[in-house]
């Protein structure tokens, strides 16, 4: 990318983004460049300060300190000309449960700016579109997870956005519907649009992103390609379970000829060991298979996200937080 | 570590189905159909939100029991099991009482609007609005515009019993428009009070509680029930200074023909103070929740 044109092909930039609340420092300094036209995945575990982030840009929040752009507008001093171009799906779902589909595409196309016609118009091709037109007069809120999904990232599109924030798209989707969420994001790239996406699935970032920034605790912990993370993790590993536990020690030993940092896991049968390459991770099973040693069932798996942030922070994703969380839940329920 | 967290490479980018690619393409479609048009207008993005209070009523119409019940206990209540004790007719307590009966069914109405705002704010869908190039207080007024034909309905209750009842004003149905219009007005500016609350407040609960602590105290020490020269010289001047006092005289002024400008004054006055302090204070609370 030449200099000059650096400035026109990101269609993000932030530097030194920060907010805190209270004591809490949500978002602790993030930069960010995401180039036009691609999926970039914010990376991180429940409070990491994903959602802060997407709220500071697109305009709902005003950071602290730093600064973003979006399209070259500035969030503080030119949000109308943000709102102008971005689209926002939210954590929580943000459409309007007490209408129906049709409403509320209808709603967005007339705020929007189209004629009564024309929105009723849109309303219908969107919903088609997204599989949603038997529902289309159904109350939102008899909606099952997956089409209010997708009634909220099609109430993103009734005017194609040139950015689109989607903030956890996926959680708490069954893989059906998460595997159609992942084809919509994939056709919406396809289409040009610059998709910022935060998610807490290492595989979903794997998947669709382009580029990934890690976050934890309001910092940008990692950044780089798919590819890049994974290898700067040390990538995944083999996991091999053996027919009979007292082939374990000799288990041990072969893959130590063949792979690093072989361990032994709480299953007396099980083993795993760190391993890039799907070929070096073959052969480690073969030499298994020659040795005699019979294997119940072995994978080969990318690094989860625990591992990700096991390798970059040196402890799992915030047992704390996690605790915090439920406890939050329950005094929703109490009150 | 956790194996379940672990994707196999074998399970990753399974082809799509039949189904979805039929999905992509007429998604692509939909994508490339659409152009930007020219920005609402302040009017129509109001307007726009003024027909989602609509529809949210048109899919629930039993929200619309509570305007219309509590008043229609009201009237029978006081006409018939207090009119004779208090005023020794019941025909003549409740030509007394019609007037003010009208302004506290569509005071308590306002609380709602605060309810309703509050109900947006735990939603997601209120982060979308704020996002969308419109003019940003047009959410709120779209939906104060919405409530305000909850209180017509309200106040078509009330008259429409009242005539059954055999509620006759001097000044004719002109009069009771007149004072429907004026009730409507002071509602309008009352209700940026509790939208207010709305944005304040933890929940609807919460709004409800405190709006209704709010509005029955003041309605009670007003002039809807009684002739305030019956009451105690303390409370009788608290309620001839309560702007309710002001808004029930001027109701009942116009239905008889004989309004006090000075009541006219003081309750268009107390809704133009209320929205112009409480608008622009609503106004700011929603942009920054
Ligand atoms: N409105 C708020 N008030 C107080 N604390 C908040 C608020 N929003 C977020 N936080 C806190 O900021 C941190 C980051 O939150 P968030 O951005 O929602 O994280 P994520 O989306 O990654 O789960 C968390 O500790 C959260 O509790
Ligand atoms: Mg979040």
């Amino acid at each position: 990318m030449s200099e000059n044109g650096n400035r026109k092909t990101l269609a993000i930039e932030a530097s030194g983004l920060a907010k805190s609340f209270g004591e809490t420092r949500a978002v602790d300094g993030v930069d960010l460049a995401v180039r036009t036209g691609t999926v970039y995945g914010v990376l991180g575990p429940n409070g990491a300060g994903k959602t802060t982030t997407i709220r500071m840009l697109s305009t709902l929040l005003l950071p602290d300190a730093g600064s973003a752009r979006v399209l070259g507008y500035d969030v503080e001093r030119e949000p109308d000309e943000v709102r102008g171009v971005v689209s926002l799906t939210g954590q929580l779902a943000s459409v309007d449960e007490d209408l129906t589909g049709r409403e509320n595409l209808i709603l967005l196309g007339r705020l929007y700016g189209l004629k009564r016609d024309r929105a009723k118009a849109r309303a219908a091709e969107l919903l088609e579109a997204f599989g949603l037109a038997d529902a289309a007069g159904r109350l939102v809120k008899t909606y099952s997870g997956g089409m209010r999904r997708r009634l909220d990232i099609s109430a993103s599109l009734v005017i194609t956005p040139q950015v689109l924030f989607l903030d956890e798209p996926t959680t708490g989707l069954d893989p059906r519907s998460r595997n159609q969420v992942w084809d919509i994001i994939r056709t919406l790239v396809d289409g040009g649009t610059t998709i910022l996406l935060c998610t807490q699935y290492l595989e979903e970032a794997d998947q669709l992103a382009d580029g990934i920034a890690v976050i934890d605790h309001g910092r940008v912990i990692a950044e780089g390609t798919p590819g890049q993370l994974k290898a700067s993790v040390g990538s995944g590993a083999l996991h091999v379970r053996l027919l009979d536990p007292d082939d374990r020690p000799r288990a041990e030993a072969v893959l130590q000829r063949n792979l690093d940092s072989v361990h032994r896991e709480h299953d007396p049968a099980a083993l795993s060991a760190s391993c890039s390459d799907a070929e070096r991770g073959a052969e480690a099973v073969a030499a298994l298979s020659a040795e005699g040693i019979g294997i119940a069932d072995f994978s080969l798996g990318q690094p989860s996200l625990d591992e990700v942030f096991l390798a970059l922070t040196g402890r799992p994703p915030d047992e704390a937080e996690g605790e915090g969380q439920t406890d939050t839940d329950d005094r929703q329920e109490a009150a | 570590m956790n194996p379940d967290g672990i994707g196999t490479t074998t399970t990753t980018g399974a082809p799509p189905a039949a189904g979805s690619k039929l999905e992509a393409e007429a998604i692509r479609k939909a994508l490339s159909a659409t152009e930007r048009p020219p920005r609402a207008s302040a009017a129509s993005a109001a307007l726009s939100f003024g027909w989602r209070g609509m529809l949210k009523v048109k899919h629930v119409p039993e929200q619309l029991l509570d305007v219309t019940i509590t008043p229609v206990m009201f009237v029978l209540l006081f006409t018939y099991l207090f009119g004779g004790a208090i005023a020794g007719s019941t025909g003549e307590y409740r030509d007394y009482i019609m007037p003010g009966v009208l302004v506290i069914a569509v005071l308590f109405t306002t609380v709602y609007s605060g309810i309703a705002i509050n109900t947006d704010l735990t939603k997601g869908v209120i982060d979308r609005f704020r996002t969308l190039p419109i003019w940003s207080p047009s959410p709120l007024v779209g939906s104060l515009l919405g409530d305000c034909v909850r209180y017509l309905v309200a106040a078509t209750v009330i008259v429409v019993l009242g005539l059954i009842l055999g509620f006759r004003p001097d000044a004719g149905l002109p009069g009771i428009l007149a004072a429907v219009a004026v009730v409507i007005l002071f509602s309008f500016g009352l209700s940026w009070v509790f939208t207010t609350m709305g944005l304040v407040m933890r929940s609807p609960n919460a709004v409800m509680n405190a709006g209704f602590m709010t509005i029955f105290p003041l309605t009670f020490l007003s002039n809807v029930y009684v002739d305030p020269d019956t009451l105690p010289a303390g409370l009788e001047a608290f309620v001839n200074a309560n702007p309710i006092s002001h808004l029930v005289s001027a109701s009942r002024g116009l239905m008889e023909g004989n309004v006090e400008s000075e009541n006219l004054i003081v309750a268009l006055g107390t809704a133009a103070l209320f929205t112009a302090i409480f608008a622009p204070l609503t106004n700011r609370l929603y942009r920054r929740s």
